[in-house]
């Protein structure tokens, strides 16, 4: 077990390397420069600019630089906002796409098991209906339809909520709405056919048979069974999740590490632009690694012979 | 002896949308306290269905008890709530499964699925009902067993499963418990075993066992009756030595052909039934083992033969037993 959990780690790191490496190298071949936008500037203040960032040293100067910096967990300074470190601005981002996030995924689990249950309990009824034709709406609609949708009807028309920016709590469930809709479809998805297959396991009939009542057979017997396969989805989910943000964030002008991200490539703020991939990639590499471990964690047979090896 | 399950005329069919399977057609039968019955008969003749609808554990729909009464100590569980049956369940009639393997829920830990049912139906603490569950463990010989109640079911054997499936469905005395082929799924000298365990255990607590099974070699060690179900009915009863040494029905003389006994020789060819059970979607209207019968007569195949006593506790449905028919003897030679 802890050679696997250590192997698993050092693919972790190689996988974070690669994907470093090839964004480094793919961001500069963006059309533009950083200073793109500020040509008025007198050509020696230009070249002084990019003397001070180190955007004069031949590329792979700067590669290994970067690299340098990096191990040492320093991202570099931004370069469009002047005299911050990239560290900084993700810190000060990470707030708000972490409530929308996690709120989203809550909120799509919580739901997404509901619906999912009801829907293998009733099996062939309405709400086995309501939950397919609810999954399918979920993972057709684009996020940026949906998030529109939301803004205008529920923030525009109706008035109910904050249409969009950042505030109070109140702006948090129309972005955590949006991102929680395709988790809601895929897990409801996942636990229906899960449960559907576990009801019909003798495990079950055992219970019922030593009289439990039909809740603690679902609760106690069924569902730790079915979630099992669905843990699977929540690498996947927490992509999606991540994507997903930003376009919810900008959208709703949440300042969160999403809008950060497309700003940044926006105007060619490399560093930030690879500080952002980095830490999007350092987030879901460590959720893929999570699941694996929490596979064990449901399913004891698992745990066993992890060990046994 | 006062009778503890009482079943009159039950019928069970499972309906799809497209056809009707008539599973059960008219059964009857009695069990009293502190008796052993065991069910014979082949695959998809009913036995397990049977069994299965008097503790509803079928699913509703497709299946569904059409008519017949269930008494349970002179009360008519058929009418009752599900919330009353639970009451039932695991308490009075406790069941135990064929397939150990799959009948335990692998995640759970067999000393809470056992304590499970005494939680529910005892009222105890977890600690209390977990503590008994190392009794029972320990009763129905499982070693160490205050170490394997915290284990999963994928750490014991088939066997130590079974016993374990055998000591949950005893966890709250249960005044009947039925055994839907406890042994099918074990190896023969696991299955000594497991028959020797519960021979003990009825000979201790004095409960009734109903034994499905179609091996007539564990009916012969457990049963004090026998039942013999063929197509959804039964075919004849009696105790022990009157199914054993005087059978009355071709089906049953069939199936005691089709024992392999020690004294064949290597190239005698095991003895079998020739054919198939009728489909139960339309069931034939005469005695449904007319097709394979090498007795049949032309009214073996218009009219099900009305069930004969052949002495008090013998009981057979087959047109042979009409003294008009010709006399047919019982072509199995019956050892003791």
């Amino acid at each position: 077990m802890v050679k696997y959990t250590l192997k698993r780690f050092g693919l972790m790191l190689l996988t974070l390397f690669i994907i470093t490496t090839v964004t480094f190298f793919l961001v500069r071949m963006l059309p533009g420069t950083p200073l793109a936008n500020e040509e008025k500037l007198p050509a020696e203040i230009r070249e002084q600019i990019l003397q001070q960032y180190g955007l004069k040293d031949p590329l792979y100067i700067q590669y290994f630089k970067f690299m340098g910096h990096l191990v040492q967990g320093d991202l570099g300074m931004s370069l469009s906002q002047n005299g911050r470190s990239v560290n900084e601005l993700l810190s000060d981002r990470i707030g708000p796409s972490a409530i929308i996030g996690f709120q989203g995924i809550l909120i799509g689990i919580v739901i997404g098991l509901l619906l999912g249950i009801a829907a293998a309990l009733k099996r062939g009824t309405w709400v086995d209906s309501l939950a397919s034709a609810t999954a399918v709406f979920g993972v057709s609609i684009p996020n940026f339809v949906l998030a529109g949708l939301l803004s205008y009807w529920i923030g525009v028309k109706f008035g109910w909520l904050p249409p969009a920016l950042w505030g109070g709590y109140e702006y948090t469930i129309l972005p955590s709405l949006s991102l929680s809709v395709y988790v809601i479809a895929q897990v409801s998805r996942y636990i229906r056919t899960e449960m559907v297959e576990v009801l019909d396991q003798d495990y079950i009939r055992t219970a019922k048979a030593k009289g439990l009542a039909w809740r603690k057979i679902i609760t106690g017997h069924a569902l730790r069974n079915a979630m099992i396969p669905a843990v699977t989805v929540l690498g996947p989910l927490t992509v999606n999740i991540l994507t997903g943000s930003l376009v919810v964030e900008n959208i709703f002008g949440v300042p969160g590490i999403g809008n950060l991200f497309v700003e940044s490539i926006m105007v060619n703020d490399y560093t930030t632009v690879l500080g952002t991939t980095i830490f999007y990639s350092i987030l879901f590499l460590g959720v893929t690694f999570i699941v694996d471990v929490l596979y064990g964690v449901i399913d004891p047979r698992i745990r066993i012979s992890g060990a046994k090896e | 002896m006062k009778p503890i399950l009482e079943v009159s005329d039950l019928h069970v069919t499972f309906r799809s949308e497209h056809h009707e399977v008539k599973a059960i057609r008219g059964v009857d039968f009695t069990i009293h306290e502190g008796e052993v019955v065991a069910f014979v008969g082949e695959s998809g003749s009913g036995k397990s269905v049977t069994f299965q609808s008097i503790m509803r554990l079928l699913p509703q729909p497709p299946a569904n008890i059409d008519k017949g009464t269930i008494l349970y100590n002179g009360r008519d569980i058929t009418k009752i709530s599900e919330t009353e049956m639970q009451k039932i369940r695991g308490k009075e009639i406790a069941m135990i499964f064929q397939d150990p393997m799959t009948s335990l829920n692998p995640t759970i830990r067999v000393g809470k699925q056992i304590a499970e049912s005494l939680m529910k139906h005892q009222k105890v603490t977890y600690q209390e009902a977990k503590d008994r569950a190392v009794e029972l463990l320990k009763m129905v010989g499982i070693p160490s067993p205050s170490e394997r109640v915290n284990q999963y079911p994928h750490q014991f054997s088939g066997g130590m499963r079974q016993r374990a499936m055998i000591a949950m469905a005893l966890a709250c005395s249960p005044k009947l418990l039925i055994a839907d082929e406890p042994t099918t799924a074990l190896d023969v000298t696991i299955q000594a075993q497991i028959i020797d365990l519960l021979k003990d255990l009825q000979t201790d607590t004095g409960s009734s066992i109903v034994f499905i099974t179609h091996d007539l070699g564990v009916v012969a060690e457990i049963a004090d009756r026998v039942a013999v179900m063929y197509a959804g009915k039964i075919v004849e009863t009696g105790t022990l030595d009157e199914i054993f040494y005087n059978p009355r029905h071709p089906y049953t003389w069939g199936l005691l052909a089709s024992m392999p006994r020690l004294d064949q020789t290597r190239d005698q060819d095991l003895a079998s039934i020739p054919g198939s059970p009728p489909s139960l979607v339309n069931p034939p209207v005469g005695c449904p083992f007319t097709a394979r019968c090498p007795y049949a007569m032309k009214i073996c195949q218009e009219q099900m033969p009305e069930t004969t006593k052949a002495s008090d506790s013998h009981q057979v449905a087959c047109w042979l037993q009409h003294p008009d028919s010709p006399k047919v003897e019982n072509p199995i030679v019956s050892r003791r």
